[in-house]
């Protein structure tokens, strides 16, 4: 099967995730008359919407970060940008009352922040190894302050509100909340593709990847930028959520190949194909609430990842 | 061009590893850089490719390669690092394709002229026929074959390569020096880091020494490969075997 065909078929997939997406829930559409159009309109558009840009970015930055760092075991959540956005959101929850407004903005100053700070701390070196470590330890750092803010909290009632809210989920999100995500997560998109032939030439290590005419600190920029803007805006809306930039393109790899620039537009159609039909599984789950979208991805993503870690233990490369 | 280091030095912390480099390295030569361990010769390619932040300059005719244009810089100079991970299991001819980049515009599919400089260059290092084969698959000689490849495809006006015979049984040694040597034939400019001073008889026209970061004698092969010469570099006893040229081999450390 050639490439354009396997993207074609990928593509068909995301398509019917969306209108899976679109048509199940409690009620499954189509209904008849006024309710349907709202739940349509105000419900499930902006939901399937914001399932189909989050899981593409996700999915697009994992595979940019397991290229960039080359390494298979890179998502989103090591270079610390989800943990600062998250931080910042839980400070808005907290302290500013939960306006969706205050929260995204909160939650961008986080994720703003986590990236000023990776690249003041990896400048000079510009160099992977210093990358991932100061993404852990950033990380690390946010996710202490979180915990932090929430043993000080003032109002025990708003930790419930957190909680819930760290867990991620695509419920009652509207089209307005969409509309804010959408430009930064385009925007760090565009940077993010912008990586594709660096990352080939980092195959062969730094030091030839430079004198193939690569700029370790452009490509750094642009890995910062384009996953704080992309994974940042995603937080800000939906909360964590986790796995698919570190499954997607693992499933992908061995359909398109393991060269890094082969992955990326596969990996942001996987994420989204991967993303919907998870939060379409959360809203069919049984009981009276539904099951957390960033929940279910862990609960789907680890045990299918420890699968594929046995399956393939005796490779080099998974 | 020529490739013309001018009081070159490079520091590396507070420590000098180069000082006072001055040659002309000819293209269409093959230049053999030789030394003890820590002598600076990695070094020395390294700051060729603008690798390392050099004083002095190193120039290509009268570019000098530390204010060249990145992509400018890498088609001109291929380089080869002594490293030979390939961090992803790319097919061979995926890797090859990578020599090209520095030539092919930004969001362009490789053109005719990519295609077929991947083809020659797996043509020259008998690689074809392993093309399409994922590089962990391959044995380090191959492995070794299809990196040279890589480089070649960039046609590059200077090749540097840095222990390209490293961990090779002496059949593949021999295979990768003589391609070198037709690469020089062709016009290029060829400076490889030895540490074989066999080898070096073997390939190179000019022979360039290095001692503690100094340049200890440059010169045509026949005059520097000599144990006359060589033994107070390397502080080792060397003895001749005739053979088309001869060829210095160490016998004994010097003194014990």
């Amino acid at each position: 099967m050639t490439r354009s065909l396997k993207l074609m078929l990928l593509t068909a997939i995301v398509a019917l995730a969306f209108a899976l997406s679109l048509a199940a829930g409690k009620q499954w559409l189509p209904l008849d008359g006024e309710a349907a159009r709202a739940i349509m309109i105000e419900l499930r558009l902006p939901r399937a919407l914001l399932g189909l840009v989050l899981g593409a970015v996700l999915g697009l930055s994992g595979a940019v970060l397991q290229g960039y760092l080359r390494n298979p075991l890179a998502d989103p959540a090591v270079v610390g940008v989800s943990s600062s956005a998250a931080l910042g959101a839980v400070a808005a929850i907290l302290y500013a009352g939960a306006s969706s407004v205050i929260l995204f903005a909160a939650a961008m100053t986080g994720a703003g922040g986590a990236m000023l700070l990776l690249v003041a701390l990896t400048w000079r070196s510009a160099s992977p190894v210093a990358f991932i470590l100061a993404g852990t330890v950033l990380a690390s750092l946010a996710g202490a302050l979180t915990a932090f803010l929430i043993s000080i909290a003032p109002d025990p009632y708003a930790i419930a509100s957190v909680l819930d809210w760290m867990m991620g989920a695509l419920t009652d999100r509207s089209l307005a909340d969409a509309a804010r995500a959408i430009p930064p997560m385009a925007v760090g998109a565009v940077l993010l593709l912008l990586t594709a032939r660096s990352l080939d030439a980092l195959t062969l290590g730094e030091d030839a990847a430079r004198s193939l005419g690569v700029r370790l600190g452009r490509l750094q920029a642009l890995v910062v930028l384009g996953t704080g803007l992309t994974v940042g805006a995603g937080v800000a809306v939906t909360g964590v959520v986790g796995f698919v930039g570190l499954v997607v393109p693992h499933l992908l790899r061995p359909v398109f190949g393991h060269r890094p620039s082969d992955l990326l537009l596969p990996s942001a159609l996987g994420g989204a194909a991967l993303l919907l039909v998870a939060d379409s599984l959360c809203r069919l789950a049984p009981g009276a609430s539904e099951v957390r979208l960033g929940v279910a991805m862990a609960l789907i993503g680890a045990p299918f990842f420890l699968a594929l870690l046995l399956r393939h233990r005796n490779r080099a490369w998974i | 061009m020529d490739l013309i280091f001018e009081g070159v030095a490079v520091s590396r912390g507070s420590r000098r590893v180069l000082e006072d480099i001055d040659a002309v390295l000819r293209r269409g030569r093959v230049t053999a850089i030789i030394g003890p361990n820590g002598a600076g010769k990695s070094t020395l390619l390294k700051a060729a490719v603008a690798l390392l932040p050099a004083t002095g300059v190193i120039r290509i005719g009268d570019q000098p390669v530390a204010t060249m244009p990145s992509r400018q810089r890498a088609a001109a100079v291929g380089y080869l690092p002594q490293d030979a991970t390939v961090h992803w299991n790319l097919r061979a001819r995926d890797v090859v394709a990578l020599g090209r980049l520095a030539r092919r515009s930004a969001f362009a599919a490789p053109s005719h002229a990519d295609d077929a400089a991947v083809e020659a260059a797996l043509a020259a290092t008998e690689t074809t026929a392993l093309a399409d084969r994922p590089i962990a698959d391959l044995s380090g000689g191959e492995r070794a074959r299809v990196l040279l490849a890589r480089v070649l495809a960039g046609e590059p006006e200077w090749l540097l390569a840095d222990e390209p015979l490293a961990s090779l049984d002496p059949a593949h040694q021999i295979d990768i020096l003589d391609q070198l040597r037709r690469v020089a034939a062709a016009g290029s400019g060829v400076a490889i880091v030895l540490h074989d001073i066999a080898q070096a008889a073997r390939v190179a026209d000019d022979v360039l020494v290095l001692k503690n970061g100094c340049i200890a004698a440059f010169g045509p092969a026949s005059a520097v490969l000599t144990p006359a010469m060589l033994e107070p570099v390397f502080e080792v006893a060397f003895g001749t075997v005739d053979g088309v040229h001869p060829i210095c081999i160490p016998i004994g450390r010097l003194g014990r």
